[in-house]
């Protein structure tokens, strides 16, 4: 068994009615690596992202998760992995370090007090602890979701647009604590975005998936090299006009 | 297991403990509802004697139970969809028996809270004793949730097939029961072609045994064996079903999807 691949997906497939959302995709992501899961909108990252969480079973295909089939070990899985995304949220009406302690017994984090009040100020929002989360602004929003995606210790970290609407400000700052995060703790992050420059900053190898299928994949030097382009956003742009031709 | 269900059940604590809206919600509805029937029984009383009141009072108290053991399993998965955190739940290592036993968990003390303050309104304001039900009263109170747990699973289930537009079926579907199940009046007056409807449904058990229990003191056995039967096996299917609707959703790829509806 190989102990340093943390994703091995082989032959990945998922459609719903006539469009194929994934495409016999095949990804090897490695131990510590952050890996960038790119492409244009519709083009297939959300639904690879929840084929991987095993929030959609898929038609075709195998995946292995931290060297575990997915399919028969998934609550083990998940016990190992968290999730962070722009498009989901805790619940508004409760306060951030009621939102983080029910997530701690879920995840059965011992400690859970601790735990909760160290990422706060990791994550440089002590004082938002007993406010509501649907009172914080979006930075804070985020860096919460963030401190319940890092709750249980994650070897395994999805993020899905972790910036989408911050400031350029927020953006670095939580950039910067995840590159802390994966240096420290040695955690694995499957990163979308489309903010190509923030990619070429985060990521150490990535995947552009245009309908469903893996378009182009390398370190982003590798991706632009081979494109024959200066930046991934130029890539990002051929190969959004070669999907639309 | 249990520190999960422990995790799920809290949030709903926390939940009402933020809420003051929510936690008028428990009280407003029965009591509004208590009052309203409660005038109509005295009226009714005066034209067909005080037994109409003790009768009308007592299923209003208990199918408010029914009603509400029901609401509280489904609104605690639909609370999940419209706070966009059901993907948070789903991606965390929680089984859904244990989102069940929360649910159920959740709508047993909102019942019962339900239920004490609606005994108290009764008999203050129209003085009708709902211990006079007997030694019953225990079982039609479990029986009722039972049945409220297993319409909740059913209908989440619905929620999760159809996505947030069946949503209106929380407040539906009790009331598609209510006509069938003898709250108000006995099984004997329904059509004869509906009747045997009527006692497929295990609700319809305890409301017959509750006349049988206000007019002599004590129940029939044979209807409390039948109510709880009827739950067993309402409580199976409504879990087979959720089950089933949770695996076809995540067959169709629809769990996110809903969730940003």
């Amino acid at each position: 068994m190989d102990t340093d691949q943390v994703i091995g997906v082989k032959g990945l497939t998922k459609r719903f009615a006539a469009v194929t959302a994934v495409d016999g995709l095949d990804l090897d992501v490695r131990r510590g690596e952050v890996f960038g899961l790119l492409g244009q909108n519709g083009a297939g990252k959300t639904t690879t992202i929840q084929l991987l969480l095993g929030l959609t079973v898929p038609d075709a295909g195998d995946v292995a998760v931290l060297g575990l089939p997915l399919a028969s070990r998934r609550r083990e899985i998940l016990a190992r992995v968290n999730f962070s995304s722009a498009y989901v949220a805790m619940p508004s009406n409760l306060t951030v370090l009621e939102n983080l302690t029910v997530f701690a017994l879920l995840y059965g984090v011992r400690r859970p007090r601790k735990r909760i009040m160290e990422l706060l100020e990791l994550l440089e929002i002590p004082d938002t602890a007993r406010r509501v989360c649907g009172g914080l602004s979006s930075g804070q929003l985020t860096r919460a979701n963030l401190c319940k995606a890092l709750i249980n210790d994650p070897e395994l970290l999805f993020l899905d647009e972790p910036t989408a609407s911050l400031d350029p400000a927020i953006a670095a700052k939580v950039r910067r604590t995840l590159k802390q995060i994966r240096q420290e703790r040695g955690v694995t992050l499957v990163y979308t975005s489309h903010n190509m420059r923030e990619v070429e900053e985060m990521c150490d190898r990535v995947v552009f998936l245009r309908q469903g299928r893996a378009a182009a994949q390398g370190s982003p030097a590798q991706v632009r090299q081979q494109a024959g382009r200066a930046s991934l956003e130029e890539v990002f742009i051929d190969l959004a006009e070669q999907g639309r031709g | 297991m249990w520190l999960r269900v422990w995790a799920l059940f809290l949030r709903y604590v926390y939940l009402h403990k933020r809420s003051v809206v929510r936690t008028m919600e428990i009280f407003f509805w029965p009591v509004m509802n208590l009052l309203l029937w409660g005038f109509v029984s005295k009226y009714l009383g005066r034209l067909a004697g005080p037994g109409t009141v003790t009768y009308l009072l007592g299923g209003v108290v208990l199918w408010d139970l029914l009603y509400r053991s029901q609401h509280a399993v489904s609104l605690s998965i639909t609370e999940e969809f419209w706070e966009r955190n059901i993907v948070n739940l789903f991606a965390a290592p929680v089984r859904p028996v244990e989102i069940v036993l929360a649910a159920c968990g959740v709508g047993f003390v909102r019942a019962l809270v339900m239920t004490v303050s609606s005994a108290f309104i009764v008999y203050a304001a129209f003085g009708f004793n709902i211990l006079a039900m007997g030694p019953s009263l225990g079982w039609f109170y479990l029986s009722l949730l039972v049945f409220g747990w297993a319409v909740g699973l059913f209908t989440m289930g619905l929620i999760f097939l159809f996505g947030r537009a069946a949503e209106g079926l929380i407040w539906g579907i009790p009331f598609l029961i209510q006509p069938l199940t003898a709250v108000f009046y006995p099984v004997d007056v329904l059509p004869a072609w509906l009747q045997p409807v009527a006692l497929c449904l295990p609700s319809t058990y305890v409301f017959e045994g509750m006349r049988a229990a206000l007019a002599h003191g004590t129940a029939p056995l044979d209807l409390l064996l039948r109510a709880a039967a009827g739950n067993g096996v309402f409580l199976v299917l409504g879990g087979v079903f959720f089950a089933w609707t949770l695996e076809r959703v995540r067959v169709k790829g629809a769990l996110a999807r809903q969730a940003m509806e």
